[in-house]
């Protein structure tokens, strides 16, 4: 692979603590080199032949990493490939991503989880498995854990089928934990969801649909946090690690937060969609609107901005769930949940959280990179130091465009944010040392 | 676990875009689409129709073409929309759930293009999801009439109520006179007195025309799209609403107001669980059945919802010896009303099924004749189209 160098950036890696204007030189998939513009040694004194972009006026940053994509492969490729997603997420910034389980037949073995892996899927980003927690995420018989970690996977969740039964939770954390990996939970107890499609609310009074409480989440993010807690006063050698996926409630986000002041291992996720809308982007049913958590009350939505900005909120995750066009364009009971969302997450993240409510960039992208990286250990991603992955995300900063779902890289267009105005255009994302997306500008 | 909220700076957050719905001006999906002006129209129209020459009735819609898209069993909502398209002259279809392409899985939407392209102009559903209406009119563009989708609303159940109820209601004392009207071909005479005289127009109703007027609804709230459509109409027209039901029937949220979009709540609408003394306050009571199709799992206890709900002759002449007694229908006897109320002096039911034509009327003709083009087409010009 040719040699390339990133020359006249500016460096933001809020990892490392640099805020300046470097450049970077990127070899066999690993950052080689980083210095002062202009100072590049291996490029002044190059022989071989080396690749050069001219990143003057951009941000040049950490690859954006989402702990949070459904990708749909194996078994709904209609809907989604790991290609197809994999090169929205390029699109976006995003140069490794998570995917979740819940595939057909549900990712629960080394198997899958290393065809997840495979080049013939024709990744253009890094794909992490999460394995499922537990046997077709059914919530009753726990997988082998360490061999699941051993065929690449990050993480463990039944996410869309919440670990319900008190002894499996506490034992997929226990088992977790001795295995060094963290049990991401959806947390809904859906004992208390039945039939619904949206918050239960005033709205969903109004509109004369079943409502989700804010309950059906908080009550069961308590409850594994009564687990976490318990398992370490039974198990002092074991760390368990609790991740809440794409929390939604103040209620939730308030036992996150009393749960860390504890000491406990607890932390959590918010999409985008959740710290901007609320249950009346519903509006007469529109199912672009319907995701799983629902969109909550305005209360709700402001206190995970206030989250984030405190700096209770880890990480910023996309939980883009791709549908083809025809699952959603039916009753709203009946369509399906979930919106994409990996071409947007930065665009919008700049837009409101930077520009809107003044979240220092730098704050941004560790909510997008750095934090996600150290949340599930991903070693030598989320930051660019010397000799860690060839990560990269160059962006205009300043720059605003409008992002038309017709011109998504993914192959499905269910999104709310059709037409939205966003702010930082990415350029290039380089993905271990590969060029994976190019703006055509 | 309650969290503190500190005084803090409120935050510019991403609007609630504008509704694009009706996509068609001859569409009623929601009560709340119509002003009190359209309501007036609709009601002046649905009084001219009921008393036109039907010889002369039948050629406004004329070959006209309407389909009827049942997904819900249904007999006095299916067969009023049929027998008014029919006074007017209309070709009607029945295309229902159980003897269609619908029972084979085709969608919504496919079913709404193929009604579409085989020449049906207007589409009355009935639908047992909340909204399905807002997708069939997006899908096909076409002038949508919502006769009761899932819990959400059946907006022509709201006007005839609303017919009914002023056919009662005497403006000048404010209140309602219970018993038949003094003519049946006209229901329209307690209120308006000789209507050779007083052509009711759009002036007929207003934000006051039910000021002093007190309606309970009671029963089973949470399930009822007639409760909601009514609750977005008769409060606009200064009636007070007292909403009557057990908290599992009738959760609190049912009295919120709304910040954006029509107004389910607000002002007019008030909770009071005491069947009796909602009663007492009142000029009219609208009893409505539990649905147990949409209980899903909810328990009750039926001997006590009868004790504190059932509308009994005992109740009604201790409470409200006046009050007009309103049911939508289907009405299961012995459970929320007695037979011998029902069937009693102070029952409106049967009328309400005859307003339900007349309103009808009206709505399908609005749906052919207002045109995105000429939006005002209904109120001047009655002639068929060529
Ligand atoms: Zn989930």
């Amino acid at each position: 692979m040719t040699p390339l160098a990133l020359l006249n950036g500016h460096l933001l890696d809020p990892a490392a603590g640099v805020d300046a204007p470097k450049d970077l030189l990127l070899q066999d998939g690993r950052v080689a080199e980083i210095a002062s513009p202009g100072k590049l040694k291996h490029a002044n004194g190059a022989s071989a032949p080396i690749e050069t972009l001219d990143a003057s006026g951009l941000i040049v940053a950490p690859g954006l990493i989402d702990l949070h994509v459904h990708l749909r492969e194996p078994g709904q490729a209609y809907k989604e490939t790991i290609a197809t997603g994999t090169a929205a997420a390029a699109a976006g910034g995003f140069t490794a991503i998570c995917a979740m389980p819940n595939t057909t037949p549900v990712n629960d073995s080394p198997e899958i989880t290393r065809w997840m892996q495979s080049p013939d899927r024709g990744a253009r980003v890094r794909v992490f498995p999460i394995a499922a927690a537990t046997r077709a995420s059914k919530g009753e018989a726990l997988n082998d854990y360490a061999a699941l970690k051993a065929a690449g996977a990050v993480a463990v969740t039944d996410d869309g089928r919440p670990i319900l039964k008190d002894s499996i939770m506490r034992e997929s954390l226990a088992a977790a934990a001795r295995a060094g990996l963290a049990v991401i939970q959806h947390a809904e107890d859906t004992r208390l969801t039945q039939g619904a499609s949206m918050n239960l609310g005033p709205v969903s009074f109004r509109l004369g649909l079943r409502g989700m409480p804010p309950e059906a989440e908080s009550q069961l993010v308590d409850r594994d946090i009564r687990l976490v807690s318990e398992l370490r006063e039974t198990h002092p050698q074991l760390s368990p690690h609790l991740h809440v996926a794409h929390l939604s409630t103040s209620a939730a986000l308030a036992a996150v937060r009393q749960a860390r002041r504890n000491g406990l291992r607890v932390t959590c996720e918010v999409a985008p969609h959740h710290f901007l809308l609320t249950e009346e982007h519903v509006g007469l049913y529109n199912t672009h609107a319907k995701m799983n958590p629902p969109l909550r009350s305005e209360q709700d939505r402001d206190a995970l901005i206030e989250g984030i900005l405190s700096g209770v909120v880890d990480s910023i995750a996309t939980d883009h769930a791709p549908h083809a066009q025809h699952e959603k364009e039916v009753e709203f009971e009946l369509a399906p949940n979930g919106i994409t969302g990996l071409e947007t997450a930065l665009g919008l993240a700049l837009r409101w959280l930077h520009a809107e409510w003044k979240l220092p960039l730098g704050r941004v992208l560790s909510l997008l990179s750095a934090q996600p990286a150290a949340l599930l250990n991903l070693k030598g991603r989320g930051t660019l130091t010397l000799g860690s992955y060839a990560d990269v995300v160059v962006f205009d900063p300043k720059s605003e465009w409008t992002f038309h779902a017709s011109a998504s890289r993914s192959k499905a267009k269910n999104t709310p944010f059709d037409g939205w105005p966003m702010q930082g255009a990415v350029r290039w994302t380089i993905a271990e040392g590969r060029v994976a997306f190019a703006s055509n500008s | 676990m309650p969290t503190a909220t500190p005084a803090r700076r409120t935050l510019h957050t991403p609007p609630v875009p504008a509704s694009p719905f009706p996509y068609h001006p001859g569409s009623l999906l929601s009560i709340a689409d119509l002003t009190v002006d359209d309501v007036g129209r609709l009601l002046a129209r649905a009084t001219e129709l009921e008393q036109m020459d039907p010889l002369q009735r039948d050629r406004i819609l004329l070959k006209r073409r309407i389909a009827l898209l049942f997904y819900e069993a249904s007999t006095r909502t299916r067969t009023s929309f049929e027998l008014a398209a029919k006074a007017l002259g209309a070709d009607t279809t029945l295309v229902s759930n159980l003897s269609s392409s619908i029972e084979k899985g085709e969608s919504l939407k496919d079913t709404g293009l193929t009604l579409r392209a085989l020449g049906a102009e207007a589409i009355v559903l009935r639908h047992n999801s909340s909204g399905a209406p807002w997708l069939l009119e997006a899908s096909t563009r076409l002038p949508v009439l919502n006769a009761g989708d899932g819990m959400h609303e059946h907006p022509t159940q709201a006007l005839l109520d609303l017919r009914t109820i002023l056919a009662h209601f005497d403006p000048a004392t404010r209140s309602v006179v219970a018993g038949p009207s003094s003519d049946p071909g006209c229901p329209r005479s307690l209120a308006f007195g000789d209507l050779g005289k007083h052509e009711p127009g759009a002036d007929a109703v207003n934000a006051t025309t039910l000021a002093g007027l007190t309606l309970t609804i009671a029963g089973d709230i949470l399930h009822s799209r007639v409760a909601r459509s009514n609750m977005l109409l008769l409060p606009r027209l200064g009636a007070r609403v007292l909403l009557c039901g057990p908290p599992p029937l009738l959760p609190e949220v049912a009295a919120t107001p709304q910040r954006h979009g029509p107004v389910a709540g607000g002002p007019g609408i008030e909770i009071l669980r005491d069947f009796d003394s909602a009663l007492a306050q009142s000029q009219a009571v609208m009893m409505l059945r539990i649905q147990a199709e949409r209980l899903a799992g909810l328990q009750l206890d039926l001997d006590e919802y009868k004790a504190a709900y059932q509308l009994t002759g005992q109740r009604l002449a201790a409470h409200a010896p006046r009050a007009l007694v309103l049911h939508p229908g289907p009405i299961i006897r012995g459970m929320e009303i007695t037979a011998g109320v029902a069937d009693g002096p102070q029952s409106a039911i049967l009328e309400q099924v005859t307003h339900g034509l007349a309103i009808r009327m009206a709505v399908m003709e609005r749906a052919l004749l207002q045109s995105a083009e000429n939006p005002d087409a209904n109120a001047q010009n009655t002639e068929p189209l060529p």
